[in-house]
């Protein structure tokens, strides 16, 4: 029955269907919190604590939630998650929580994490659940810290902080702008399209003088 | 899985998430069920939360006494203690009236030298800024009418640019090196050197306006209330919560 490996689970979010990148889950802090590295990797810190500890638990109670009320259970699940993580990062974490602000709350609508509980953890055990939601996990850090990187790079001449250009670089203020976040994304899926075109093309052509 | 569960699914399941599954002929789940489970998951959810406030609440109130106390002392240059004085009946008050809630009150925090005299009065004043509330604490001496210092407390400002009224330090000095009040805020190398100009950050102009509007419009707030007087104040440590925080600092 089975078709994949725990390690596929694993990777599979990761790469080959990273979230950002190739399902266009969770558009929106991918756009409105890489505005800096740190940013970014606190906002994936808060995502991957919260997507790993609803997969555990819808996993472990997938048979006594009634599928008429699953929705309003994962959501109560997630929710409950975020509001932890919220509390714990204005706890331990005070300066990343003031920069992240509201951003925070609304990782409980990101379809990203309701989407692993619909579509895996409601189905399969403890284990491949928490593979499955690490994989998304990390391949959602990939995904922000890549367009926290370019942002902060072009729009404050840094990278975590740490200056790049010296003084005399003029940054691109636009990247740290709201506006910066959809041209950084379009411009990476635009370069993923193309490497992506041109390895069909490379199959296509072995394919054919093989043949 | 029910019918109607496979048309909500969504589209990017992959293979291994559509595994052709006899779907079992499901029973009727009585309402009284589905309420229940909702109902208990609330409430386990509910007591998850307040357990864990319980732990994260006096660390994240701890953690903002210590920024407010940090901050008073910030633009209160010299000042050994202070303390802090409610609004009560348009006077200045050390004490609250009884069963009243601290948080309803405004309040202003007057810092005192090392030979107890006053050298200076804190205030601090939220505003809409150009995304949200900028939240501005700024030290002012009644005596001279000049600012002594201004540090932003909270804001969301635009990143790069906005966020420069507390990160340009050109910009934040010129509230420490003593301008006098009301402040008036100009474009650089267009103030006349009058001693209460500000020099607005290029780009950042709806920002530094709002700064400058706050400290004028507190000015004109409390200096009719400051002008009545400042009552005396015990020197020794007082009860407030803040000034017991104070005292573990000082070296007894």
């Amino acid at each position: 029955m089975r078709t994949t490996t725990p390690s596929q689970d694993f990777i599979r979010g990761i790469w080959n269907e990273n979230p950002v990148l190739i399902q266009m889950l969770g558009l929106c802090p991918a756009l409105a919190v890489t505005n800096s590295v740190a940013n970014a990797l606190a906002m994936s810190a808060a995502t991957f604590f919260v997507i790993c500890c609803s997969s555990i638990l819808i996993s472990a109670f997938k048979q006594f939630i009634p599928s008429e009320v699953r929705i309003s259970a994962y959501i109560l699940v997630i929710a409950t998650f975020v509001t932890l993580a919220d509390m714990l990062l204005q706890a331990y974490a005070p300066a990343q929580h003031k920069e992240l602000g509201a951003f925070i709350a609304l990782i409980v609508v990101n379809c990203m994490i309701l989407g692993r509980q619909e579509a895996f953890s409601a189905k399969n055990n403890v284990f491949r659940s928490l593979l499955d939601a690490m994989g998304t996990g990390i391949g959602f850090t990939i995904a922000l810290v890549m367009m926290g990187g370019f942002r902060e790079m072009l729009g404050t001449g840094s990278f975590l902080g740490v200056s790049l250009f010296g003084p005399n670089f003029e940054p691109w203020v636009i990247m740290v702008l709201p506006a910066g976040g959809f041209l950084t994304l379009g411009f990476i899926l635009l370069a993923m399209g193309y490497f992506e075109q041109r390895k069909k093309a490379k199959e296509a052509l072995t394919a054919e003088a093989s043949s | 899985m029910s019918e109607d569960g496979k048309d909500i699914n969504i589209k990017v399941e992959d293979s291994a998430t559509t595994e052709s599954q006899e779907t079992p002929p499901k029973k009727e789940v009585s309402s009284f069920r589905l309420v229940a489970t909702l109902a208990i998951a609330g409430a386990l959810a509910g007591l998850l939360i307040v357990s864990v406030n319980q732990h994260t609440k006096p660390i994240i109130d701890k953690y903002k006494a210590e920024q407010l106390q940090i901050a008073v002392y910030e633009v209160l240059p010299g000042a050994e203690h202070y303390n802090t004085f409610y609004l009560v009946n348009d006077e200045l008050s050390l004490t609250l009236p009884e069963n009243a809630k601290e948080s309803e009150y405004k309040r202003i925090y007057v810092g005192y030298d090392a030979s107890g005299k006053v050298n200076g009065v804190a205030i601090s004043r939220g505003e809409p800024g150009f995304q949200d509330i900028v939240q501005v604490i700024f030290g002012f001496d009644p005596s001279s009418g000049k600012l002594s210092g201004m540090k932003i407390l909270d804001s969301k400002e635009t990143p790069g640019l906005g966020d420069k009224i507390f990160k340009d330090m050109a910009f934040v000095e010129q509230f420490f090196a003593g301008p006098e009040t009301p402040l008036l805020g100009v474009k650089i190398g267009a103030g006349k050197g009058q001693p209460n100009e500000i020099d607005m950050i290029t780009g950042a102009t709806i920002s530094s306006k709002v700064v400058i509007r706050i400290i004028n419009h507190a000015l004109e707030e409390w200096t009719p209330v400051i002008d009545k007087g400042i009552p005396p104040a015990p020197t020794s440590s007082t009860e407030t919560s803040v000034d017991t925080l104070a005292d573990q600092e000082a070296p007894q």
